[in-house]
């Protein structure tokens, strides 16, 4: 594994769309009904195929995806949370697609390494935000039930969005910039769905850019000795 | 509807005075279904007819969601992200083989959601072999490879359906399986050639799945309740036997090329009849299967009954919705 500059960056955004992609995944035969098992699988798919080329510019992606320890991951903890309720899910989704996709907008208009994946995923994350954006319309303007659960779920997951617009290494990204454009974007879908913009902060007082620094949450571990058993119980097969 | 059947039933109608004359429609519709036409949802069709077709599709439909649970139990554990991307994929498209399948349905006047509810209730069914459990990673492909590859055995004359949307649907679908069934064996093989741990994980997978695909074709020819009427009608076009034969015919080779053994000794070449001949099923395991007894039945109805219900909200709340902005513009439903 090369440890550049490129390569930080890449696996900071490889990890993202990896481990959402998995928890995407998880939903599979359990989705509220059935246009959302094919959405929620498109979704995942299009994630676990940026998170491939991205893995594959840092290394080897199976290597990387299986024989890591979870120290060694770098994704957001915001896309590792587990997807609770429909409403989490939606509002895990509606947080991390807006930033994906102001986040790739702007590389993809860079000349920068990683501008022709941005310019080609920019394209599948304006599916994924407008397909949150619809169900926080639904879920918030919908019945008393789903507002209650949608406003808990966007107050639960509102404590990881602030790690998104910490540097990164190798992102020649504005984050104050981004942070003021997610926050007018986001708070506008959240006002029209008829739900409180969170007020708390951003970010928990003791994890100050913790997914990006390799430091995650419980559910984490669970996750990946799932996802890394098989590979792992078969040291050097191929699959 | 093809011309000559709706015109056809036109002229039925019309000797009818628009009253029921039940026997120039069924004259019509036999005519049809004698030149190969298709009957499309708005042509008269004997009640039997609608109602074995009804029957017939639903199951197929809830096959194809109850399916994905057993494939689903492995996507979170894949081995690769290649066999990951590729898992996810098929599962997906279950999914949407079941949305094309509750459409079909809908054209003969019922819903999915009354449709889901039989399902629920038990009191339609699903296809049995959903009823056995993925243990590990090569149940993957011996699904893809075996039971894929039943399902195709059994619907590529299902394209020929006398019912136009049943059979539309079944061209899209059989293309789809066709990837799958191509994939399940690649994975097979990729495991065959592998370590030695992994060809006996391969091996085991196909000892388990071998019999279960063979009584997929259902009851033998001489005990099969449904299968003279649904011939007639050209619903089906084949019956039970031969399906399951041409099947037969088609995996022998095919083991032999991934380097495994079916898991019967009785199984080899006839000359005479230019067929394998194999071993008997067990039609005990089949009929405690169907009834309920299986290893799965109960864990799978009840996660799909769980997913259901706890989806009910979200439903509910979508409606709401798309009641309180019925008229707006720039808000999709959905
Ligand atoms: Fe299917
Ligand atoms: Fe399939």
């Amino acid at each position: 594994m090369t440890t550049t500059v490129t390569a930080t960056a890449a696996l900071a955004l490889g990890d993202d769309a990896l481990v959402l992609s998995h928890r995407l995944g998880e939903w599979a035969g359990h989705a509220p009904v059935l246009e959302e098992e094919v959405a929620l699988a498109n979704i995942a798919l299009d994630l676990l195929g940026q998170a491939r080329v991205l893995l594959s510019t840092a290394g080897d992606e199976d290597e990387l995806a299986y024989l890591r320890e979870e120290r060694a991951f770098t994704n957001l903890q915001l896309v590792e949370q587990p997807n609770g309720d429909f409403a989490h899910t939606i509002a895990r989704q509606l947080y991390f697609s807006t930033y994906q996709h102001l986040l790739y907008a702007r590389l993809a208009v860079t000349d920068g390494e990683f501008a022709p994946l941005a310019a080609k995923a920019v394209k599948e994350v304006a599916y994924h935000r407008d397909h949150a954006e619809q169900w926080t319309l639904r879920l918030g303007d919908g019945t008393g039930l789903s507002h209650e659960r949608m406003q808990r779920a966007c107050d639960a997951l509102w404590r990881f969005t602030g790690e998104m617009f910490l540097p990164v290494e190798g992102l020649a990204v504005d984050g104050e910039q981004l942070r003021s454009a997610w926050l007018e974007s986001v708070s506008g879908v959240l006002r029209r769905a008829t739900l409180t913009v969170p007020e708390g902060p951003q970010s928990g007082a003791w994890t100050a850019g913790a997914g990006r620094q390799g430091l995650h949450t419980e559910p984490f571990g669970r996750m990946l000795a799932e996802m890394q058993h098989l590979h792992r119980s078969h040291p050097g097969a191929s699959w | 509807m093809a011309t000559a059947a709706a015109h056809r039933t036109a002229q039925a109608q019309d000797a009818s005075g628009g009253a029921a004359d039940t026997g120039a429609h069924q004259h019509a519709f036999d005519a049809a279904v004698a030149a190969e036409e298709r009957i499309e949802p708005r042509d008269w069709m004997p009640d039997a007819y609608r109602a074995t077709l009804v029957r017939q599709i639903a199951q197929h439909a809830h096959s194809e969601i109850i399916g994905m649970q057993p494939e689903a139990n492995w996507i979170t554990r894949a081995p690769s992200l290649r066999r990951k991307a590729i898992l996810m994929a098929k599962v997906q498209d279950e999914a949407g083989h079941g949305l094309y399948l509750y459409s079909a349905a809908e054209t003969l006047g019922v819903g999915r959601d009354e449709l889901l509810d039989k399902l629920h209730s038990g009191s339609q069914k699903y296809s049995s072999i959903f009823n056995y459990p993925t243990l590990t990673w090569a149940d993957v492909g011996a699904i893809g490879w075996l039971v894929d590859g039943a399902a195709i055995t059994n619907q590529v004359p299902l394209c020929r359906c006398s019912y136009g949307p049943y059979a539309r649907a079944m061209v899209r679908v059989c293309k789809e399986e066709s990837f799958h069934q191509r994939q399940g064996y690649e994975l097979l093989l990729a495991l065959s050639r592998g370590t030695a741990e992994q060809h006996a994980m391969a091996q085991d997978a196909v000892d388990r799945w071998w019999w279960p695909s063979l009584m997929m074709f259902g009851p033998p020819d001489d005990a099969s309740r449904h299968s003279a009427q649904s011939m007639a009608w050209k619903i089906k076009r084949h019956s039970n036997d031969e399906l399951r034969q041409r099947f037969v015919d088609i995996c022998v080779p095919q083991a032999e090329s991934l380097g495994l053994t079916l898991p019967d000794p009785d199984l080899r070449w006839n000359e005479e009849r230019g067929h394998h001949d194999f071993g008997a099923i067990d039609w005990t395991e089949f009929h405690e299967v169907l009834k309920g007894n299986g290893p799965c039945n109960e864990q799978r109805i009840t996660q799909r009954r769980r997913a259901h219900e706890e989806g009910a909200w979200v439903r509910e709340a979508a409606a709401a919705h798309a009641a309180k902005h019925s008229g707006e513009t720039g808000v999709k439903q959905a």
